[in-house]
């Protein structure tokens, strides 16, 4: 097969008649779906939560009370409780996945990589909520004490100490671990499909200058496949923003802006499974704003990231 | 890649023989241990694996019975015991509609993008948003269902696997695309010079070729979508029994009811959320698995 593989079916005219042009209508609609679901979603939601943009106005995204009593919603808490957790996902998440990536495709031998990978990719088959569950009833318990011995060795600290403060097993460093176990497959699988595109000419060239197998992935594959690794973090930091149920059960559910990781407080998805089943009125115009909110977010990352992956993977195959 | 950048090739001049060699010993030593750690990042990703799968076992498995599998759902929450019956009944039907919705129409989106678009700009947007859809969040779409099926239909079963067409669906249209990109292009000319019509070739020659691929990502797709919860919560409700009816009434799935009994003190339903989690991680593996090896014995291979 040629580098740039033509991949259409020959067509010769209009000879198949209707039956012919009626299958190509019917794939162009299919394909269709996906862009009008998608401005479907920021029509219909952003249409449902007017009422409580409407009645906020900025206060929607600068005030951190959120009062379903008094009719006053303030998503800031949120907000910063979301960058938080996702943020600790992130860092937690992507040396690990770097690892895991570069040790499947430089270090171990060709049969040790299936199974690795296939015990990876397990992960992203356990369903979110069972991380949760296992994240409610044994890690939270487990992990309290821990969080209890950081605090007492760093929590002196100046500064610094101010992010290990007291707290419980349910707040936003147990979401962020959670959370980042969940993203770990898929910036592992997105981090080697970038690094398996770095030519073997560049890798074997560092070796033959004499460098070790670290300086070679430093020289050669790191620098190569930079712009695809930034991507693979942002669709990571994608997904850690909207997953939802997992954080719901483990953040501990508390409007809270604070420095303290230990602390609870809850994210913008996380607060709306939960209060939905009670809310109405404003209250649910509010919640669907919040997913207006998070919808607008993981596009503009997911669009972002994806561009960067797209035009890095593009660039390593021209100049291959 | 110039050597120019490869910082370590400038060596002072002067340098004698033995500051080389120490210096080449502390090299393989940075190396080394730098391997090491790219091998401890699998075995930290090991242990969380590890230790949820372990919990879940152990803890669903003293829970499990024909009783569990098959019973109603107890009316009172802090009661111990089976079942779990309706959940599943509720799991796989509302997954199984979502399947049969989302991929047809996944897989004649892939058709378009290889077949027919080709570099076309209409196509190379498609493409593009598909991949930006696989990052819409369940809770979004959840809400989005609700919005434009729920408020006017009510919640039911069919609700839930609208929501979880939508979120398969760019994902079947993805992987289907990259089987159909493995199909080598001279079957397609052999068949279009035995006289074939475009679609008649891409139905009876380059849709079967791929078929195992294709069905391979799309019970991967599925089985990411059988343990979607907040869709669940939001369109189709919740209910202690039976439910078959996809239009009639409210019903419930494994993952929702893992979500609502693991907020309970109470053990007899924490002991629930444990048995349904056996269940459904059980359901998506086996899933995963049946994939892996339709992929292993029948895919086309890149």
């Amino acid at each position: 097969m040629n580098a740039n593989p033509d991949f259409r079916t020959p067509d010769f005219g209009a000879r198949g008649g209707h039956a012919d042009s009626l299958f190509r209508y019917a794939t162009i609609a299919a394909g269709a779906i996906v862009l009008l679901v998608l401005g479907a979603i920021a029509i219909t939601t952003t249409k449902r939560s007017w009422p409580a943009f409407d009645s906020m106005g900025l206060d929607f995204f600068t005030s951190d009370r959120w009062a379903p009593n008094d009719k006053f919603f303030g998503a800031k808490s949120f907000i910063y409780g979301s960058l938080v957790a996702s943020t600790i996902a992130v860092v937690l998440a992507v040396p690990v996945s770097l690892g895991i990536a570069l040790f499947t495709t430089q270090v171990v031998p060709a049969r040790w990589r299936r199974p690795i990978i296939y015990l990876v990719d397990l992960l992203a088959v356990v369903p979110s909520v069972v991380f949760g569950l296992w994240g409610i009833l044994v890690f939270a318990k487990h992990v309290d004490g821990f969080y209890g011995f950081l605090h007492t060795v760093l929590g002196p600290i100046p500064v610094v100490g101010d992010l290990f403060g007291e707290g419980s097993g349910r707040g936003f460093m147990t979401a962020g671990i959670i959370l980042a176990i969940m993203i770990t497959p898929i910036i592992t699988s997105l981090a080697r499909e970038v690094i398996d595109t770095c030519p073997q000419a560049d890798r074997e060239g560092a070796y033959a200058l004499g460098a070790t197998r670290w300086e070679m992935i430093r020289g050669a594959v790191l620098p190569h496949s930079k712009g695809g690794l930034v991507g693979a973090v942002m669709l990571g930091l994608g997904r850690a923003m909207g997953e939802t149920i997992a954080v719901a059960l483990v953040i501990g559910s508390t409007a809270n802006i604070s420095a303290n990781l230990f602390a609870s407080g809850d994210a913008l998805p996380a607060r709306i499974a939960n209060e939905w089943g009670e809310a109405e009125g404003t209250w649910r115009a509010a919640l669907i704003g919040l997913a207006v909110t998070l919808f607008a977010v993981t596009i503009l990352v997911n669009l972002a990231a994806t561009a960067v992956v797209n035009h890095s993977l593009a660039k390593s195959q021209g100049t291959r | 890649m110039t050597a120019t950048s490869i910082p370590f090739i400038r060596t002072p001049d002067g340098l004698r023989l033995e500051d080389l060699m120490a210096k080449r010993t502390r090299r393989s030593l940075v190396s080394s241990l730098m391997t090491v750690l790219m091998g401890l990042s699998v075995v930290a990703v090991m242990v969380p694996l590890g230790a949820v799968l372990f919990t879940v076992v152990s803890k669903g498995a003293s829970v499990l019975s024909t009783d569990f599998l098959t019973k109603d759902i107890p009316v009172v929450t802090r009661q111990a015991g089976p079942g779990m019956g309706p959940a599943i009944v509720g799991t796989l039907l509302i997954t199984l509609v979502a399947a049969l919705m989302a991929m047809p129409v996944g897989i004649l989106g892939a058709v378009y993008l290889t077949e027919y678009s080709a570099g076309g700009r209409f196509g190379k947007v498609v493409r593009f948003m598909a991949t930006v859809m696989t990052g819409v969040p369940s809770v979004v779409m959840g809400l989005f269902v609700y919005i434009t099926y729920t408020l006017r239909f009510k919640q039911n079963a069919f609700g839930g696997s609208l929501a979880l067409a939508f979120l398969m669906l760019p994902i079947i249209i993805r992987s289907t695309e990259e089987m159909l990109k493995l199909v080598p292009s001279n079957l397609r000319e052999a068949s279009a010079a035995l006289g074939s019509r475009k679609s008649r070739t891409i139905l009876t020659v380059v849709l079967p070729a791929a078929l195992p691929g294709v069905v391979s990502g799309c019970l991967l797709a599925v089985a990411r979508a059988a343990g979607e919860t907040a869709p669940i919560l939001f369109v189709v409700g919740a209910t202690n029994t039976v439910n078959t009816s996809m239009f009639n009434g409210v019903n419930t799935a494994l993952s929702a009811q893992i979500f609502t009994n693991a907020q309970q003190p109470f053990v007899g339903a924490q002991q629930r959320a444990w048995g349904a989690a056996l269940t459904l991680l059980t359901l998506a593996f086996a899933i995963t698995l049946i994939a892996r090896v339709i992929t292993a014995r029948f895919a086309l291979k890149r």
